[in-house]
């Protein structure tokens, strides 16, 4: 009987450890993949050299994360979401529903975007034109509105070498592929007049239908196997690229500079990637990279407000900081942002 | 038999001499002896492939790239108050650690005769770890009376340099890479040839906790390790009580109606249901309605509880089932009540097959990550959690969940550490199959 007498009392013990709420000392964050590196790297600074416990920094995915910060107020909900790409309206909503009423916004610099192929092959240089003339469903061809015809960048632009198309783009639950989107395809779209011929072909009731209509086919990719959509991240890429020679992927600014003896980066409307070009803005494909702290658990949450401190300060993300080491492009106004956080400034509501 | 009297032969011919009929029978017979031979050829094909692949990549996790310095502590830099308190001494910052470390190794490289008027002093430094002036600060702070001395200290080199010893990173590559230059592999050969750096036996890939993409020289898998015994521990404490006794019930004490075939049922279902549906359950059970911690091994624990208990209660059954009747007809038969005959008799007699089930469930537990990516465990946890049960409730990763996470970083050198955790995971599951096939070849018993 002895054995059984054993495991009922561990069970009773464990029970009510189980029951007993404990107080959390280490901050928690989760969000955007693209940020955890940069969080990882601050966090691991952080526990070194100040006497709070290491923050616990979680993947996911900047959306996932901005859900979970928006859960409520509380010990078991998470204190910071990081994000590639800026809340939404109806993530805010969901915070103020849920009690979560002041978030500060906290930008930690750029990302930049770039289009890399395998480094024994040839050179590109790109536009969002050639981009959108390659990879969309449709495309204007003397024109007329057909289904795209392109089979290699030759057919795109005669200036670019005859390389089949075939390119890996982010999958849509990722913040890189909303900066995709937005960036290039759509430049791309209006910049080759595509998009005021989808408007004119457009079968919409009024002008704001044909457009949103238009708008729509500007991001519709084809469907035949030239583009392929990555959900996992940068490393799935890479070795679809290393199966692919003749592929080019879309990478985050500091993988591609932990891989540059991988692949060769292209220029986008000629200029090449770079953490200058993309600080002073002439990169055209770039994303600030931001994230958002619940203000109920300063002071309640151990560490929280230094941590984000740390993070801003001229010693993390200043421009010669680790993190501009790892490929992060510095803020130009970080001091701004320094001051807002000792401030605790909530963000306001969007533009 | 209608086959046999049409086949039979008319003309009577030599059994040494095969006929058609036999020839096509044997022919068929050496197809399927292929067939069968090629299926395993396959299997084994696959297990060599995976093996080669990953002792090739992991076996050179264990050994890491260390440089042999001679640090000067220099007391008016890390203790300016002069009173060798490590609460004042904290002021210092592994920034401060850093110049240190680097100002040694650049005169530990002047002291050697090493050319290093190719690089800047930031390149020089560039060599060593991030994680180096943590150790170095860790170490003083726990020693005060250093300060002031000059003490050896090996310090890690960075990811880089600890490629080029292990041939992942050449020249070619070197100069096609943004993170190092051919010029400072020159140096790092020179040292080498010196003797200052050289490749050893890394305890830290068994001590260490997660490091960031900067240093994956530093990462280990310590935290991983502990993270996943403690969810063992709750996993075995509970799902062993509960699964044994809810198997003795069902196939000794509860009568056969309706209700106890649907429990059969549901409990057979239940062993097959994928690992990530547990995991959704746990997010809404343990820590969005019970309020449990997340990123927590106990709640890590309790999900695999969940999933082991099918796997536990059908093993015990089958143990149980395994008794024959005559042991229990015997206990009744001299006046044992029910409960003497299970405890006394039919348990004991089942335990090696009960064990067995349970080192099988356990070693499942240990290798499944889904369930914990959705309760936080999927994290960067580099603090080690305290000894239990305070420790069962504070942040840790798991065994597999790290193989996951380094599999998705940037740096090249988090493959190696990926493959290098694999194979400590393989061994582990290994040594558990083992246990369990001695068990039963020690204590089976046979009727």
């Amino acid at each position: 009987m002895k054995p059984v007498l054993l495991c009922t009392s561990v069970l009773a013990i464990g029970a009510m450890t189980a029951g007993v709420a404990q107080a959390r000392d280490n901050i928690q964050i989760a969000g955007s993949s693209t940020v955890l590196p940069y969080a990882t790297i601050v966090a691991e600074a952080f526990g070194e050299n100040f006497d709070f416990p290491t923050p616990v920094v979680e993947g996911g995915g900047s959306g996932a994360g901005r859900k979970k910060l928006c859960e409520g107020v509380g010990e078991n909900t998470i204190d910071i979401a990081n994000s590639s790409s800026r809340i939404k309206q109806s993530d805010i909503d969901l915070c103020a529903q849920n009690g979560v009423t002041e978030i500060m916004e906290v930008r930690i610099g750029y990302d930049g975007i770039v289009f890399a192929s395998d480094i024994a092959g040839p050179d590109f240089a790109f536009t969002p034109e050639q981009w959108f003339n390659a990879l969309a469903a449709e495309v204007v061809k003397d024109g007329a509105v057909v289904a795209n015809p392109n089979k290699t960048w030759a057919d795109v632009d005669a200036a670019l070498p005859a390389q089949n198309i075939l390119a890996f783009i982010p999958g849509t639950k990722h913040g890189t592929r909303e900066v995709f989107d937005l960036n290039v395809l759509e430049q791309g779209c209006k910049g080759s007049g595509a998009y005021d011929a989808f408007v004119a072909a457009s079968t919409g009731a009024d002008d704001e239908a044909k457009k949103a209509e238009a708008a729509e086919k500007c991001l519709a990719l084809r469907t035949d196997g030239a583009s392929v959509d990555i959900d996992g991240d940068y490393t799935e890429t890479l070795a679809r690229i290393d199966a692919n020679k003749n592929a080019i992927g879309i990478f985050g600014l500091s993988f591609y500079q932990n891989n540059t003896d991988k692949l060769k980066v292209a220029a986008m409307s000629g200029i090449t990637p770079s953490v200058e070009t993309i600080a002073s803005g002439e990169y055209p494909v770039s994303r600030p990279l931001f994230f958002y702290v619940k203000k109920a658990h300063i002071g309640v949450i151990p560490g929280l407000k230094d941590y984000i401190e740390f993070f801003v300060s001229d010693d993390m993300a200043g421009p010669d900081g680790p993190l501009a080491a790892y490929g992060l492009v510095s803020d130009p106004e970080l001091a701004a942002t320094q001051a807002a956080v000792a401030a605790e400034t909530p963000m306001g509501p969007l533009e | 038999m209608t086959d046999l009297s049409a086949g039979l032969p008319h003309a009577p011919r030599s059994l040494f001499e095969a006929d058609a009929r036999t020839r096509r029978r044997n022919a068929a017979e050496a197809r399927f002896r292929f067939y069968g031979m090629a299926a395993v050829a396959v299997g084994i094909l696959a297990l060599v492939f995976l093996l080669v692949s990953i002792l090739g990549n992991g076996l050179s996790s264990f050994r890491q790239t260390g440089i042999e310095l001679q640090v000067t502590l220099d007391a008016a830099v890390l203790d300016k108050a002069g009173n060798r308190n490590p609460e004042d001494m904290k002021k210092v910052t592994t920034v401060g650690y850093g110049k240190i470390i680097g100002a040694a190794l650049v005169e530990g490289l002047a002291g050697a005769g090493i050319d290093t008027s190719a690089l800047t002093t930031k390149q020089v430094s560039a060599l060593l770890s991030d994680e180096a002036p943590r150790r170095l600060r860790d170490m003083v702070l726990a020693d005060p009376s250093l300060v002031g001395q000059t003490v050896p200290f090996r310090a890690l080199a960075s990811g880089r340099v600890d490629g080029f010893l292990k041939g992942r990173v050449t020249m070619e590559s070197a100069r096609l890479d943004s993170n190092v230059s051919p010029e400072q592999l020159e140096v790092v050969q020179a040292m080498k040839d010196h003797g200052m750096l050289s490749l050893a036996f890394n305890p830290s890939f068994f001590t260490n906790a997660d490091a960031s993409e900067l240093r994956p020289e530093s990462a280990g898998l310590g935290v991983a390790m502990l993270g996943s015994l403690y969810m063992m521990i709750i996993v075995l404490v509970l799902s062993l009580p509960i699964g044994v006794a809810a198997s003795i019930y069902l196939e000794e004490l509860a009568p056969q109606n309706r209700w106890t075939d649907i429990i059969e049922v549901n409990i057979a279902n239940l062993a097959a249901v994928p690992a990530i549906v547990y995991g959704i359950l746990a997010l809404a059970l343990f820590i969005n309605f019970m309020g449990l911690p997340q990123s927590a091994p106990v709640v890590g624990g309790l999900v695999l509880t969940l999933m082991t208990l099918p796997t536990i209660i059908i093993a015990t059954r089958a143990a149980l089932k395994a008794v024959p009747p005559s042991i229990r007809d015997a206990a009744l038969g001299v006046g044992a009540s029910r409960m003497q005959t299970i405890f006394h008799h039919v348990l004991p007699l089942a335990m090696p097959g009960i064990l067995t089930g349970t080192i099988l469930g356990l070693a499942r537990a240990l290798g499944e990550s889904a369930p914990l990516l959705l309760i936080g465990m999927v994290a960067f946890v580099k603090d080690y959690p305290s000894a239990p049960p305070q420790g069962f409730m504070e942040p840790a990763s798991a065994l597999p969940v790290q193989v996951y996470q380094w599999t998705q970083r940037a740096d090249p050198a988090f493959v190696e550490r990926a493959s290098g955790a694999i194979i400590v995971l393989l061994v582990f599951l290994i040594a558990m199959n083992a246990t369990a096939i001695l068990l039963r070849r020690r204590f089976e018993r046979r009727w």
